[in-house]
């Protein structure tokens, strides 16, 4: 094969999730070239924005697996890390509830084994101390951890490329990888649209097409099952109504952490997540039967609760190991491969894997620097560029100040969530160059409302035209094949 | 930060905003301030380009711009101070709001406040539409929108989902501009949309209209390519046998309006459940001393004409109560719903005024009449052809028909 003209990178990784993100910003401290393939036009775009948004403290796991120490070391890095990428994190804590008799022995038994994984301030609390954490919750008895936090997920993604980017690594949206070839030191890297890419290292961090990557290098012993979880999002009126996480005290053999509420940073509350063995790896679709049950969930969990504060279903797939008939969890791989040397692979990498990205991130780095000397770069900045809070968080003095400053930031053009007209134009102007309204969604916020973008995205759809000369056709919702129109209604009338 | 005071604001510059706006400015107050968050007047009615608009108010039918036009002169005769571009970022119950404009940002402290916001549309997430989540799915307002107003084509294979006034008017607009609309699929047993909107963008285009049929499922992962529909049973479960798959590009949502509250709760203005608007008197006064609500912010209305009767009345009372021309009512006579009656507006009253009684029914029936009763004593009584829950019944109520009434029950018999 000729190399002559093919772009050379140190390391590509595959999959622009948060853990393919994470490792990414990570090794842009170091100066080698890095590049990451995506097939999809955003990063982000699978479980990484399609999870409860929950940093885990750690008590679930095993002591000396991969979970728990990724998870513990993981959640220990976060807030260091969001505060330098201006990414929302609330250590809020959880209430793990025993609400039967036979659940107490396992909420102390998930004491124990979170002491052994380092987790720090866990509590037994009885039902009173419940009551003052989370007035009305019911139950004997509780575990506390308060090193449980809430996040934005997708803000993280998508922050962490963000940086990266920032910070020199290369990326490749709508670049599906189809072929990876073993050179004699390295690997040829093939994408769909046909473009080839020579590397020393690869790192596999597909996600949920994990196993497929692993099996282009001829690794076949992975076979990742999607495992989808439905969940209901609340609006916000009902913020304030948790001021901490409250989940049932775990069952044995369920592939997730039963269904529960579960605070966003943005203000709206969660329910579910479902958990349900599927076919397929893109089938993010949200079922009547399931959806009932939510519905049925949240009334019973949150009295008060009325048909109209479900705003939006949505579903995310677990990338699981065991198949159905076993269920469960399996611990993570994390691996560079001795047989096919330059090869790391990370398979099976669900809950908690949003907790355990950063910790991912430099036990990949030590296993690249295994392979290839990494000399440190001095001119990375760790701090990301742009704001790290939304204007309607602000106070109305702070307010007064950038609208002031920025006019734009005085046009309110989702109303809902009062994103402004800059921030939606920051949002259009993303240094990735995402160019969906689906990424304008998880940059802004904008659409994200009660109202589903019913008011703003005919506003969107102005601003794209008048400043960014869009035609019908070049609106898309989130990938090339979601066109939102078909064109102009008349021809020469375009405005 | 810029400070001021106003005699009364207006929230909102649709066809609510503009009537109150007018009235206020009419009784007396001399410094009425109306904000929009458009960069236009005139409101929802600037994108509904049919006809059908001013048969009460006017005695002719104009198009929804013609109609916020005849308005918009009037306003603009007065002299009245408007700032488009705008929006309200809170609101408390001492009517001090924040309001957030290109390159400022305001706190204006005003004697009165008109409520004039209008609603939004349900959405699929709202009345939880499983499925996948596609493009191509729109409420049929947005796709009015873009058709009406950005010259965007949004789809060519249309299927509605609901039979509201706005998915039956867009039903007939997108099969004027060549698009195949499939049909219709409404979950009632009976039309939520106005009958000459059935007759005029259904049955004249022979689109087909199924009652008692919803849409179970929606199937396409980027773009729509398709719903599965099914009769709903008595259990709201669809029936097995009545499943079918029906290819679209296009589906439109008209499944129902929401009175955009969201401000007025923040201040703390009760909502009457029934309607999801304001609990207001019969001056539109809502829970909150001189904050007053008018048009679809209150209820959902079906002709505009109504709108502007009603929130010309509360731009009236609104001014009077800023000039602190009207004495508080010592007595509280609350209305109640009877047999057959959805919701009442107002839900309380002093007894002292003449007043304008709404009030939709629960289910369409024939030649009945409608009661306003204190105990068996009749306040009045309306004999009504046709009664239906698309069509709103309003009732002029004299004060002197009241006298010692403690509580007053609308039914229909």
């Amino acid at each position: 094969m000729n190399s002559g003209n093919r772009k050379q990178y140190d390391v590509v990784i595959i999959g622009a999730g948060v853990v393919g993100n994470a490792i990414a910003r990570e090794l842009s401290r170091y100066k080698i070239n890095v590049a990451v393939m995506e097939k999809e036009m955003d990063v982000g775009m699978g479980t990484s924005s399609r999870n409860s948004g929950v940093i885990h403290s750690g008590i679930n796991y095993k002591p000396g697996t991969w979970r728990a120490k990724m998870d513990v070391l993981g959640n220990s890095m976060m807030e260091k890390l969001c505060d330098e990428l201006k990414v929302k994190i609330d250590y809020i804590g959880k209430l793990t509830v025993a609400q039967e008799e036979v659940d107490k022995q396992t909420i102390y038994d998930l004491k124990t084994q979170g002491e052994a994984n380092g987790v720090p301030g866990l509590e037994i609390l009885s039902s009173e101390q419940m009551q003052k954490k989370q007035p009305g919750v019911g139950g004997l008895e509780a575990l506390y951890s308060p090193s449980t936090g809430i996040i934005s997920p997708y803000g993280l993604t998508i922050s962490l490329a963000e940086n990266a980017l920032q910070n020199g690594v290369q990326y490749y949206l709508r670049s599906e990888v189809c072929s990876i070839t073993k050179l004699e030191h390295g690997f040829t890297v093939q994408i769909k649209n046909g473009e080839s890419f020579d590397t020393k290292i690869v790192i596999n961090a597909a996600g949920l097409y994990s196993d497929q990557i692993a099996k282009l290098v001829g690794l076949n012993e992975f076979k990742i099952y999607p495992c989808r979880g439905e969940y209901y999002i609340l609006d916000k009126r009902l913020q304030g109504t948790l001021s901490i996480l409250v989940y049932p005290a775990p069952h044995k053999g369920k592939a997730g952490l039963g269904i529960h509420l579960t605070n966003t940073v943005d203000g709206n509350i969660l329910i579910g997540p479902s958990d349900e063995y599927i076919e397929q790896k893109d089938d993010v679709a949200c079922t009547a039967d399931i959806m009932k049950k939510l519905q049925e969930e949240g009334h019973e969990l949150l009295p008060g609760l009325l048909t109209s504060d479900f705003i939006r279903g949505f579903s995310g797939l677990r990338a699981k190991q065991n198949p159905p008939e076993i269920g469960g969890f399996k611990d993570f791989v994390i691996e560079s491969r001795k047989d096919v040397p330059g090869f790391i692979n990370l398979v099976g990498l669900e809950s908690p894997g949003l907790t355990s990205s950063p910790a991912i991130a430099i036990t990949v780095r030590d296993m690249v620097k295994e392979i290839m000397p990494l000399q440190e770069n001095k001119e990375f900045i760790a701090t990301r560029k742009g704001e790290a809070m939304h204007f309607y968080e602000k106070s109305p003095e702070e307010k007064a100040d950038l609208i002031a400053k920025d006019p734009n930031y005085g046009e309110i053009v989702c109303r809902c969530e009062q994103i402004t007209k800059k921030e939606v134009l920051d949002a259009i102007q993303n240094p990735l160059h995402a160019k969906t309204l689906v990424g304008i969604k998880y940059r802004a916020r904008a659409m994200m409302g009660r109202c589903q973008g019913g008011f703003c995205t005919p506003r969107i759809v102005r601003i794209l035209e008048e400043e960014f000369g869009y035609k019908p056709e070049d609106y898309l919702l989130k990938s090339s094949s979601s066109p939102l129109f078909v064109g102009y209604m008349r021809e020469g009338g375009e405005q | 930060m810029n400070h001021s005071k106003k005699q009364v604001v207006i929230i909102g510059g649709g066809p609510a905003g503009l009537a109150a706006a007018i009235a206020a400015k009419k009784s007396g107050c001399t410094d009425v301030l109306l904000i929009e968050r458009d960069f236009i007047l005139g409101g929802i009615l600037n994108q509904c380009i049919h006809d059908g608009f001013g048969l009460h108010e006017f005695k002719e039918a104009l198009s929804g711009p013609e109609y916020a036009d005849r308005f918009i002169k009037e306003f603009h005769s007065l002299g009245i101070e408007v700032m488009t571009g705008t929006i309200v970022l809170s609101m408390n119950a001492d009517r001090v709001i924040d309001v957030s404009t290109r390159g400022t940002y305001k706190r204006i402290q005003a004697d009165a406040i008109v409520l004039g916001m209008g609603c939004r549309e349900r959405t699929a997430g709202a009345i939880s539409l499983p499925g996948t989540r596609p493009s191509g799915v729109f409420t049929a307002g947005s796709a009015q929108n873009f058709m009406n107003l950005q010259n965007i084509m949004v789809g060519k294979q249309v299927v509605v989902l609901g039979s509201g006034d706005i998915g039956l008017i867009m039903a007939r607009r997108m099969t004027l501009e060549g698009a195949k609309v499939e049909a219709v699929f409404e979950i009632l047993p009976y039309s939520s949309g106005l009958p000459r909107n059935i007759q005029q963008c259904l049955n004249d285009y022979e689109i087909p209209l199924f009652l008692k049929y919803s849409v179970i499922d929606i199937h396409g992962k980027d773009r729509i390519t398709g719903v599965t529909v099914a009769e709903i049973g008595a259990d709201r479960n669809p029936l097995e046998n009545t499943k079918r798959f029906v290819p679209c590009d296009t589906l439109l949502l008209s499944v129902g309006l929401i009175p955009e509250n969201e401000l007025s709760r923040s201040a703390g203005v009760k909502i009457y459940p029934k309607t999801s608007g304001a609990f207001v008197d019969e001056t539109y006064m809502t829970s909150i001393p001189g904050i007053f609500a008018c048009g679809n912010v209150l209820h959902v209305h079906d002709l505009v004409d109504h709108v502007s009767a009603e929130s010309y009345l509360a731009g009236r009372f609104a001014s009077e109560y800023a000039l602190g021309q009207c004495k508080p009512s010592k007595k509280e006579i609350p209305i109640e719903t009877g047999k057959g009656i959805r919701y009442v507006l107002p839900q309380k009253i002093s007894g002292e005024k003449d007043f304008v009684l709404s009030m939709r029914v629960v289910d369409p029936s024939r030649n009945q009449t409608v009661m306003v009763k204190c105990g068996e004593n009749i306040i009045a009584k309306k004999k009504m052809v046709r009664l239906h829950p698309a069509e709103m019944i309003r009732m002029d109520i004299k004060a002197e028909k009241i006298g010692n009434a403690t509580r007053l029950e609308v039914s229909v018999e």
